[in-house]
């Protein structure tokens, strides 16, 4: 991507010809091509287009403008020094393994509106966006991510996925599948516990490296780091004006999958401490009283920005995120206190274990999670986002509309895809939802 | 002072006019691949103070048109308490939207629902399906009305619906029974959409397809009650900027 000339401590950044390590990874230059022009015109028009961004979004612009280049050419250099480079498509994959074997963890979920016609010859055309990307940038080989891992992990979450990865398998060598539990029940636990066991050995034996309890905690640290960062954040959010737009803070979240944890948590940091002055100083990205509007439902994986780019477009503000693009995922740090890998284990367990996903019944704990969200960040109303053929948060969405309602709280539904097609009627609709919440108030 | 609305939809775009609480003029024009160029037409000669603009087309015409922007949802609950002052939920079938929207007892939308991308349910299906039985609008909605046996069709999509009508023509099924089918699922549809959101009084039924008497009474038996159609359904959301253009004093912006 060429939007950026500079890095984000203002130093000039020459050119880099990446096209020799994307033709190394057998990546398709045509189409990749193809594909970063509409990233980088995307971002421009989505992003470096916001009125008062805070200085260190910088940071993340220079990021996505090498999220395929200086980032893939750092996972392939730590592979020459024998690190192992490791894809997943959720959050139910612990991180904290993976770093405990010095690997790096890389979030493969694809939110582009790419290789679509490909991905229905292995799939029905009623399979969910997001796993029709997966596919079609597979199939169309334009992911240098998925080219630069070791190993990829498909997780047992929605029959949709499962399923798919039946077939991904085939196309993938280096998938390997975790089973995920479906109810919080003792046995639930159970499962993901020998789950989490099976994958910490596998790891070991792909990396070389045996986990001591001294390695699992500092990768347990590491990764609580990151995610507090990210508390940090989200609590800045709560003040009105709000210091940092709801595009920013959902792409923040996203680089999360990405980046280098440590380097990732002093950015998020160093940008916090600007947000805090900010919010100090009353200084926002939109005015003070604007509507806020809280996000629950499907994950935005890059460069999926079509829902936040039209609310800040019509006159709402997104506050927070409930979504594994946001809190769903970062809620809640993991205990380090213990002396033996297996106790380490159980906290890591224990800390997933609480995620609210639809996958799993009943799941009483999201619609807890969304009220106190709406709640604590004073949101106006809150905007049901699913994806079509999501069935599992589809189902949820029913019953959270009728209870955030009752509360008093007004609820937006939109189920959409990755197309551009909607995005008019989806704007008349927010439109509408931000006229219903001023004349409400 | 005159306040003017204008509705730029996907089949027709409505102007009306307002001055003293009343409506001075209105006007309809069917929409085309020049939507500027149709507004143009037909606001020439039209003078006005204030000016609110709505429907698909309103972003494309602030453009061109010092106006406000209203969304159709609001447009429509505003214009429906001018014919009907107690109206607590509006019921609006246009050509590619269709829309049904609960009112507070000030009148502020309460809640809203609306199609998806999906046609079925919208005006633009009927069209297709007349199109598809070889009958103008006027004489698909006289069928169906006189129909004595109705056919089932099966509410999906238009597209299905499109290839199951073939299916049952070339079955031999006369097409007077599957014009009441297919405006029985549209009743369908429109009256589900309706039961979502709070409906604790009287219905305005407004949109060009408002003007199907055969539609009506079939959302009216879904329902179980009778729906309030104005004068000139098409006209509502029209109105409703023009409304909201008085009230704003003359002040165009936003």
């Amino acid at each position: 991507l060429e939007f950026i000339t500079a890095d984000h401590q203002g130093n000039a950044m020459p050119a880099t010809d990446y096209r020799p390590m994307w033709t190394e990874l057998g990546l398709d230059l045509a189409k990749h091509d193809a594909l970063l022009g509409v990233l980088g015109k995307v971002y421009r028009d989505y992003f470096l287009s916001q009125k008062e961004r805070p200085k260190g979004m910088d940071y993340f612009n220079f990021v996505i403008s090498e999220v395929h280049g200086l980032r893939i050419k750092e996972l392939l250099d730590a592979r020459k020094a024998g690190r192992k480079v490791i894809g997943s498509f959720c959050l139910y994959v612990p991180e904290e393994l993976i770093v405990a074997v010095n690997g790096i963890s890389v979030g493969l979920c694809s939110g582009a509106d790419f290789g679509m016609e490909q991905a229905e010859r292995y799939l029905p055309r009623n399979t969910c966006a997001l796993i029709k990307s997966f596919f079609g940038f597979t199939l169309e080989k334009v992911c240098p991510f998925i080219a630069a891992c070791d190993m990829i992990v498909g997780e047992n979450t929605c029959d949709g996925k499962k399923k798919a990865y039946e077939t991904f398998g085939t196309l993938v060598p280096q998938l390997y599948v975790m089973d995920l539990p479906q109810m919080k029940s003792d046995a639930g636990r159970a499962l993901l516990a020998a789950e989490y066991l099976r994958f910490l050995r596998d790891l070991e034996k792909l990396s070389g490296i045996t986990v001591t309890p001294d390695l699992l905690a500092k990768a347990i640290e590491t990764v609580n780091r990151k995610r507090a960062a990210l508390h940090r954040l989200a609590a800045l959010r709560r003040a009105d004006p709000t210091p940092i737009s709801g595009l920013d803070a959902l792409l923040i979240n996203q680089v999360a999958f990405y980046d280098d944890p440590a380097r990732f948590t002093a950015s998020v940091n160093a940008l916090c401490n600007e947000l805090e002055k900010r919010v100090a100083a009353r200084q926002g990205v939109a005015p003070k009283g604007t509507p806020r509007l809280l996000v629950s439902g499907c994950p935005m994986a890059v460069p999926n920005w079509k829902l936040p780019m039209i609310v800040e477009r019509s006159g709402a503000v997104i506050v927070g995120e409930e979504s594994c693009v946001g809190e769903r995922g970062s809620q809640n740090l993991t205990d380090t206190r213990g002396a033996s890998v297996e106790a380490l284990l159980g906290n890591i367990v224990d800390r997933y274990f609480k995620i609210d996903c639809a996958i799993f019944t009943p799941n009483a704990s999201r619609l807890e999670h969304v009220r106190t969200m709406a709640r604590s960040y004073n949101a106006d109303g809150v905007l049901h986002y699913c994806l079509q053929f999501c069935t599992p948060y589809q189902m949820e969405a029913i019953p959270m509309e009728r209870a955030l309602e009752q509360d008093q709280v007004p609820v937006l539904r939109i189920d959409t895809d990755y197309s551009q097609e909607d995005v008019e009627q989806i704007r008349t609709r927010v439109e509408a939802f931000v006229e219903r919440l001023k004349d409400g108030a | 002072m005159r306040a003017a609305g204008i509705d730029i939809g996907s089949r027709t775009v409505k102007v009306a006019v307002m001055e003293n609480g009343r409506l001075a003029a209105h006007r309809v024009a069917y929409n085309s691949h020049d939507p500027i160029e149709v507004c143009r037409g037909l606001l020439d000669g039209i003078a006005y103070d204030a000016l609110f603009a709505t429907g698909y087309g309103r972003h494309l015409f602030k453009q061109y048109w010092p106006c406000t922007l209203v969304t159709e949802i609001k447009a429509v609950a505003v214009g429906s308490r001018f014919f009907a002052p107690v109206v607590r939920a509006v019921l609006d079938v246009g050509g590619q939207d269709t829309k049904a929207v609960a009112l507070d007892a000030r009148g502020a939308v309460a809640k809203f629902e609306m199609n998806d991308k999906c046609a079925a349910g919208t005006g633009r299906f009927l069209e297709i399906m007349a199109t598809a039985l070889a009958y103008s609008m006027e004489d698909f909605a006289g069928a169906a009305s006189q129909s004595a046996a109705e056919q089932k069709v099966s509410p999906m999509c238009t597209v299905f619906a499109e290839s199951e009508v073939v299916s049952l023509v070339a079955r031999g099924v006369p097409r007077d029974g599957l014009a009441a089918g297919l405006h029985r699922t549209v009743a369908q549809r429109v009256a589900a959409m309706l039961r979502r959101v709070p409906v604790e009084g009287d219905v305005v039924f407004c949109g060009g397809v408002a003007l199907n008497a055969c539609l009506r009474r079939l959302i009216e038996q879904e329902l179980g009650f009778r729906l309030v159609v104005p004068d000139q359904p098409q006209l509502i959301a029209a109105v409703g900027g023009a409304l909201l253009a008085a009230a704003s004093n003359g002040q165009t912006a936003g």
